[in-house]
């Protein structure tokens, strides 16, 4: 089991350290000393503020993440994230901002409100797909123009605060949510540890759902009937059928689970913005995808990759202080660690499947000296 | 005559096994010599080991007299052997030309501005910006972007496709063997693809063919294809080394045979006057296993009843419909160029589709408790749809089936495998496993809603790894552990796998396609065992297999299938397998039923 382990570890490693020589390659060649960078990146990413920043950031990262791997383990590949959580972002948004409730279930009904959102919207891909044949990344695709560039754009309009004669850009946005409605901050959880944290920063109540979502995902795909039935269906969808698996049902179900996941995403922004601003951050949904492949969907490596994928793009924001190289190789190592995981990963899996084998044969060899099954490793391994 | 190849005291041995062991072996040039064993006798190692993928530890080898030292297959292929693997390794979506090609592509390097002069240009520019603007962002940039520039034309040849279909003609013709070059694999039948393999291996210069377990993908009039192309080959010069354990037709086709046991050369013989049962205890070195059961245990309880069981496959779509329609229109109204035409007609002919058809035809079928119910058929005959009718996976036209009295026509497949339906599929790494997880999860597929395996919610881990163990304890299941992945097991032992979880978990009824096909005498014996004893504890079964011995020992009641309906029902007690042959192929009946044209010819392609 231990070999089982080192296997798994040795792949991200191997993925990272890559990354890091092809990203020092390109730093040399854009002229920029590589050393001072990344000396300049992780002595920021020391300071207990950074720190926080870096949560903040990972915490809708791991949600999205959650959101694609949930599609992904059934060979879904929702590319819809994005949409549905901006959208669901704003209908919760609207919704929350409209009613008067005390905390205890203003908080949970603003986030039943996006989760359910983001799981019709990712629903409509899945039904889709069932009744009409339509293929998933197409039609999420489509579903995200039409919540961003049409639904979003036009009720935003819609929705709208109302604006006094001299309004500030602050203004700007749905009507905001009554206090009783705003998740809190959880500064203090840190706090224990260490010292009071300054700059003003506050780290999200979120992260704290995160983490129950990771639980849940890791509940639900691996002790679960349903998880069974969404793992038997991805890996081979005929065997999946003939053991009882229904279909379709499956698709629409894990789309819409996915989607549900997918619109806690913008809960980040609104428990601290307090509404849907005019300009919310957009590209988690895409994030998330990248996240997933390089956490390789499981509940604990995503967890990792969040955080890497959060310290490149706070971390970097240091270098356009110091000057020591150019932000963007952030995004240039995301990309890079992307492909080489993809192959790091492709080349574990062959050793494992080959040692597997080995030891099916060895095993065969045990119980009956003479027969020689030999052969059967070879056949996996060529 | 010489010998074309001839090994000499080969041993291989892996980690606690030893696969072959002091092999030897004479192959004559321009002879066709099969290679007979049980599985995990050795065969695919000593094949391995001649074709350059692995390496032997001790042993001599000699080609047309040379002696030899492979490291890889690109080796053997320089000798001129050529291997086509059982399993295709085709690339679907090209067509058979650029398959053939692939990995031996003639290059036609052009002399294009693009291709040397701009990376030429480009080289001097960026040396001397580097020696002018020194160490800046500039230069670097540019000095990658040449190096990629130039890699690009270095690498980046193209494909000289007219050499290589004029050549390939010649190859295909010298050999006899036609298949059209440009079609696209995936819409060719296995026999053709196979026949693209062999290609392939011709294309590259093998004079000598190794070709794995060829027929065991094969339905029989491919068989007897595959057998024309490998005479013409002969004819032409070839040598052909093959490995098959079906025993008949070992003795149909070869010239020699050696037959190998536990990694060690047994016998070695002309095909003269050997018989498939001194073969065959050749190969398993003892008294053989039979499939026949004892004393009859049907009951008067019926289990599985189907009335009048009819299945349609969905003719053209609509859309399909219409367009062929529109094309139909243009045609008639000569609107079309006469240059055009042959697109118009490639087009058409890509949109026909046959019109809807019965798969199965007013099937009636009672099987009762502990009998076992054999479908004798052709492959693609309907027995593959009426599986698929019982299991729930493919919808009815017309009739209804009853389990135990009850009507479970419309049933989802949960729900019938719950009511106890056992289902041995026709294909276990399609429908029966899942390849990447690990035995127990194997073990709980299609049982994942009922006990041990799990309840309504959750699934029974600790449950289900019980139960397995106890699987791989009474189905002698081999493998290390039961968190391997499935893939790591033998064909023989997935199938036992698959046939103790089905037999487990108390089914009342089993469906059985196969059970035994591509597995090793000793696990065959081993299935049929399990088979009998679940028979005499009352199940019910009803199984599809071609292999006719099999059908005819286990089954207490044999009806044929042809074209979609029932056409005879015999007592396995009085018939042989020539007479079930012939109702197989139609040849048994007179004035054979007004089944749809095609019917059969549609059906091979499965």
């Amino acid at each position: 089991m231990s070999r089982r382990i080192a296997f798994s570890l040795a792949a991200p490693v191997g993925a990272f350290v890559l990354t890091v020589i092809i990203s020092t390659i390109a730093l040399w060649i854009f002229g920029s000393n590589p050393f001072e960078a990344y000396g300049d990146m992780i002595g920021h990413a020391r300071k207990l503020e950074t720190q926080v920043d870096i949560l903040n950031r990972a915490t809708p990262f791991y949600l999205s993440a959650v959101a694609a791997a949930i599609g992904f383990r059934m060979n879904l590949f929702n590319i819809g994230v994005e949409g549905q959580y901006l959208f669901a972002f704003l209908i919760a948004a609207q919704i929350g901002s409209m009613v008067d409730l005390p905390m205890l279930i203003h908080i949970p009904v603003i986030m039943l409100v996006a989760m359910g959102t983001g799981a019709l919207y990712a629903g409509i891909a899945g039904v889709l797909k069932t009744t009409r044949g339509v293929n998933e990344v197409v039609s999420t695709i489509m579903l995200n123009a039409i919540a961003v560039a049409g639904l979003i754009a036009w009720l935003q309009r819609e929705w709208q605060a109302e604006l006094g004669d001299n309004f500030s850009s602050s203004d700007l946005g749905t009507n905001p949510i009554d206090e009783s409605g705003l998740l809190p901050t959880i500064n203090w959880l840190p706090e224990i540890f260490t010292r009071e944290i300054g700059l003003g920063k506050e780290l999200t109540g979120m992260l704290l759902v995160a983490v129950l979502v990771g639980i849940a995902y890791h509940v639900l795909l691996n002790r679960t009937r349903f998880g069974f039935d969404l793992r038997a269906s991805g890996i081979n969808p005929f065997a999946a059928r003939a053991g009882g698996v229904p279909p379709k049902r499956m698709v629409v179900a894990a789309m819409m689970l996915s989607g549900a996941v997918a619109g806690l995403i913008g809960m980040v922004e609104l428990s601290d913005e307090g509404k849907f601003p005019p300009d919310p951050i957009q590209g988690l949904g895409f994030q998330g995808i990248a996240v997933a492949l390089l956490g390789r969907n499981h509940p604990g490596g995503m967890v990792f990759s969040a955080l890497l994928f959060a310290f490149l793009d706070i971390s970097s924001g240091v270098l356009d202080t110091t000057g020591a190289a150019s932000r963007e190789i952030a995004t240039i190592m995301q990309g890079i660690v992307l492909l080489t995981a993809v192959i790091a990963y492709g080349v574990a899996s062959r050793f494992r499947a080959r040692e597997e084998a080995a030891a099916a044969a060895r095993a065969i060899a045990e119980d009956a000296p003479e027969t020689t099954e030999g052969n059967e490793t070879a056949e996996v391994g060529a | 005559m010489t010998t074309a190849i001839e090994l000499e005291g080969i041993t291989k041995r892996f980690p606690g096994v030893v696969a072959n062991d002091n092999v030897n072996l004479r192959v004559e040039q321009g002879e066709i010599h099969a290679i007979c064993g049980e599985n995990g006798a050795g065969k695919s190692t000593l094949m391995k080991i001649l074709y350059g993928m692995q390496a032997a530890d001790e042993g001599v080898m000699r080609v047309n007299g040379d002696e030899v030292n492979f490291s890889s297959p690109t080796d053997a292929i320089d000798h001129g052997i050529g291997m086509v693997h059982q399993h295709f390794m085709l690339a679907d979506q090209l067509t058979v030309l650029e398959n053939v090609i692939l990995g031996a592509e003639p290059d036609k390097r052009s002399l294009d501005l693009g291709r040397v002069v701009l990376p030429a240009i480009g080289f001097i520019v960026a040396a001397i910006a580097i020696l002018l603007v020194g160490n800046g962002v500039f230069p670097r940039v540019l000095l990658l972007a040449v190096l990629g520039g130039v890699a690009l034309w270095w690498f980046g040849t193209r494909i000289d496709f007219t050499t290589a279909e004029s050549r390939l003609k010649r190859v295909a013709d010298d050999y006899g063997l036609t298949v059209d070059l440009r079609q696209v694999v995936e819409t060719l039948e296995v026999g053709e693809r196979q026949r693209v393999e062999i290609i392939k291996v011709l294309y590259r210069g093998a004079e000598i063919l190794i070709l794995d377990e060829p027929t065991a993908v094969l339905v029989p009039q491919e068989v007897e294809a595959l057998f024309d192309n490998m005479r013409e080959l002969k004819a032409n010069g070839a040598t052909i080394l093959f490995i098959d354990h079906k025993l008949e037709e070992v003795l149909e086709i070869a010239d020699s045979i050696t037959v190998l046991r536990h990694g060690k050369t047994v016998a070695s013989m002309k095909n003269e006057g050997v018989t498939a049962h001194e073969l065959a205890e050749l190969m398993v070195g003892s008294e053989l296993p039979t499939p026949e059961t004892s004393l009859s245990t049907v009951t008067e309880d019926i289990a599985l009843e189907i009335r009048n069981l009819s299945m349609v496959d969905d003719g053209p779509t609509e859309v399909e419909a219409r367009f062929q329609e529109a094309l139909d229109t243009l045609d008639e109204a000569g609107a079309v160029e006469a240059e055009q035409q042959e697109t118009l007609d490639a087009e058409r002919q890509r949109f026909r589709r046959p019109e809807t058809r019965r798969t199965v035809d007013d099937v009636s079928i009672v099987i009762h408790r502990g009998e076992i119910l054999g479908i004798a058929g052709v492959e693609g005959n309907g027995q593959g749809d009426l599986v698929n009718a019982i299991i729930g996976t493919e919808p009815i036209a017309d009739g209804s089936i009853h389990l135990h009295g009850t009507d479970i026509s419309h049933w989802s497949v949960r729900r019938r495998r719950e009511a106890g339906i056992g289902y041995v599929p026709e294909d276990r790494h399609r429908e029966g496993l899942l390849l990447e997880s690990p035995l127990w999860e194997n073990a709980a597929l299609g049982h994942q809603t009922q006990a041990p395996y799990g309840s309504r919610w959750f699934l029974d881990r600790n449950g289900a790894r019980e139960q397995t163990e106890r699987i791989r304890e009474a189905f002698d299941v081999r493998t290390p552990n039961i968190d391997v992945s499935a893939h790591a097991l033998s064909g023989g032992n997935q199938q036992k796998l698959i046939i103790g979880r089905e037999l487990t978990s108390d089914p009342s009824l089993l469906v059985a396609s196969h059970p035994t096909r591509g597995i090793d005498v000793g696990a065959q014996a081993a299935v049929w065992d399990q088979i009998r004893q679940a028979r005499a504890d009352g199940l019910a079964t009803l199984l599809i297999s071609a292999d006719l011995d099999e059908l005819i020992g286990l089954s207490d009641t044999i009806v044929v299938m042809f074209r979609g309906r029932l056409v005879a029902r015999l007592s396995p007690d009085d018939v042989t397998p020539r007479d079930l042959g012939a109702y197989m192929t139609g040849a048994a009946l007179q004035g054979s039923p007004a089944g749809p044209a095609d019917a059969s010819d549609e059906g091979a392609m499965q």
